[in-house]
């Protein structure tokens, strides 16, 4: 077995005329958290799908723990966790029912089941509400439950596909927190997300989908440094004003691009260098009337990936 | 059970022995799927109770507002109406099977249930058994409403208990039916709407009601050659009375047909999710 979790190879999947997957590839370290990035429709739950044996590809091949996703699927099973997008919990049973059920399912015994049912429910603070049914619960507390749901039987390979769209910010922070423990342990996590930040936070190493391929891959370090511009949008008293704006900011070392009465600012090196811009504006023209900061985006990303393209 | 020891148990245990571990397996996994499926369902009372209510008004229907007008020689209006009521009651009571399943497959249940190392054959077994058991349920609730309406089963217990068998045997194989059209549909509504028509023309053209002799011709070729009603024709000999072996062996027949049949095609059609 080579030292990847998952493994997966020129991977092909339709869905009528629609092609969810074309020709995907890609190898995830044993105990890594790999994010798997893309916008809606991307390909990214297909994929998920497919290596937690829900879907079977139309062509290439999958590997988890080097066993095939396909021809191996029992065996897989019995090695992975998963938990979807749309919580897959029942609502008319309790937390702790949910879990015991799905204990079960994954053939653990009924003693052991109850005992890590009542770890998880307590590891995710759901202990309060265990025997109350998953209806009356929020939509955080389902989806920490569903996440418990496959931890039953300790996988020692995780899909966790957009655990966090929707989410609170506290409920998403509880659930990062979850990943680490779990990364900690030794669980090797593949983890979708439409969200740049959390695979920065959480990912040793991001593959970006597009179109059901793969756009780009590295550390968040290196997409970030390749992709993670910020734009400054000052907006002026009149044209005039900008256009004094655009020359000071140019020499003062900034690619300022004047619009009208607005001028952009790009810097690769984050939002904590505004005061700076702000500073080569100080006491040379009025103050401008709004400034407004633009984190980079996954759609940056996207747009930059799809530019590079067209150009080359 | 690790991971590691349940690899290694085809090496170390006879053929024989491992596929009696499969089928314990299967067995385990039905059964916990059956109680997850009825928790549920005991909690959502308004289905069950909306299950039991339908049957109701038609017993209250026929035996007061139509029975008078509906001539059966020989027996009781009501003693000859039981019979169709228990069929009618499983009939539409299997319809829940599909609504259930298309639930399960909306919510991503099904999905779960996928990449579980589960036996595949108890998501659809552990559902039709929980609905069997529901269907046990009201049938005893219409059996008690048809004594209140004057039901007196004239062939004695014995003759009752082997129509009941009949009529459980012929719903769960119908369950099988609509767990194919279930699985095939992931909205609940839809799953409701394009079971009641096809319960709805069995019944219907059937003597669960009225005499089939009532009927024109054409209606009645196709009425009594129709599953419904040799259930409905084999509870009748049983309840009123008279030869029934040919009826009881037609109704099994047409039962275990279905059964068959949709058992089969249930379980390929959920194989092939996913696909």
């Amino acid at each position: 077995m080579s030292g990847f979790a998952i493994e997966a190879d020129g991977l092909r999947k339709t869905f009528g005329k629609v092609t969810a997957l074309d020709e995907l590839s890609l190898a995830v370290p044993a105990g890594a958290v790999f994010g798997l990035l893309g916008p809606n429709g991307s390909g990214k739950t297909t994929t998920v799908s497919i290596l937690s044996t829900a879907l079977r590809p139309d062509g290439g091949r999958a590997t988890v723990g080097g066993l095939d996703v396909v021809t191996d699927a029992a065996r897989v099973r019995r090695m992975i966790g998963l938990a979807g997008q749309f919580a897959a919990v029942d609502p008319n049973l309790t937390g702790r029912e949910n879990l015991t059920l799905i204990g079960r399912l994954s053939r653990v015994s009924r003693r052991e089941a109850r005992v890590r049912a009542a770890e998880l429910l307590d590891g995710f603070g759901l202990t309060a509400a265990a025997d109350r049914l998953v209806r009356t619960y929020s939509g955080g507390m389902r989806r920490r439950l569903d996440v418990a749901a496959a931890l039953l039987h300790r996988p020692p390979v995780l899909f966790l596909d957009e655990p966090t769209t929707g989410l609170d910010p506290e409920s998403r922070f509880a659930l990062w927190d979850a990943v680490r423990g779990l990364s900690r342990s030794g669980t090797t996590v593949l983890l979708t997300t439409q969200y740049l930040e959390e695979a920065d936070a959480l990912a040793d190493q991001i593959v970006i989908i597009s179109g059901g391929r793969v756009a780009d891959t590295g550390t968040p370090e290196q997409l970030k440094a390749r992709f993670g511009t910020v734009v400054f949008h000052l907006v002026f008293g009149g044209q005039d004003a900008a256009e004094d704006a655009r020359a000071a900011l140019a020499r003062a070392g900034y690619q300022p691009a004047r619009d009208g009465a607005g001028v952009n600012v790009r810097s690769s090196a984050g939002s904590g260098v505004l005061p700076a811009v702000l500073r080569a504006l100080d006491g040379r023209v009025p103050d401008p009337v709004s400034v407004a900061v633009r984190e980079p985006t996954l759609d940056d990303v996207f747009l930059s990936l799809t530019r590079g393209r067209q150009a080359a | 059970m690790s991971t590691i020891a349940v690899a290694s148990r085809p090496q170390t245990e006879s053929r024989v022995t491992a596929a009696f571990a499969g089928i314990a397996t299967a067995l385990s996994d039905t059964a916990d799927v059956a109680w997850r499926n009825l928790r549920s369902q005991l909690r959502t009372p308004q289905a069950l109770v909306f299950a039991t209510v339908q049957p109701v008004i038609f017993v209250l229907l026929f035996r007061y507002a139509f029975g008078g007008a509906i001539r059966v020689p020989g027996t009781d209006y009501v003693d000859f109406l039981m019979p169709g009521i228990f069929a009618q009651t499983v009939a539409f009571g299997a319809i829940g099977t599909a609504v259930g399943l298309s639930a399960d497959l909306r919510t991503g249940i099904l999905v779960r249930f996928r990449t579980l190392p589960m036996a595949r054959i108890a998501v659809l077994g552990g559902r039709t058994v929980a609905d069997l058991a529901r269907n046990l349920l009201v049938v005893a609730v219409m059996i008690g409403v048809g004594f209140a309406a004057g039901f007196r089963a004239p062939n004695g217990a014995g003759g009752l208990v082997a129509a009941l068998g009949l009529v459980v045997l012929f719903g769960y194989a119908v369950s099988w039916g609509f767990a194919a059209l279930g699985l095939r549909v992931s909205d609940p509504e839809a799953a409701q709407a394009a079971g009641v028509p096809v319960v709805f023309l069995l019944v219907f053209t059937s003597a669960a009601f009225v005499p089939a002799t009532a009927m024109p011709g054409w209606l009645q070729a196709f009425g009594t050659h129709q599953p419904v009603n040799a259930l409905v024709s084999a509870e009748r000999s049983l309840i009123l009375g008279g030869p029934a072996a040919h009826d009881v062996l037609i109704s099994v027949a047409w039962s275990a047909g279905i059964l068959l049949v949709f058992v089969l095609l249930a379980a390929r059609t959920y194989a092939r999710m996913g696909r």
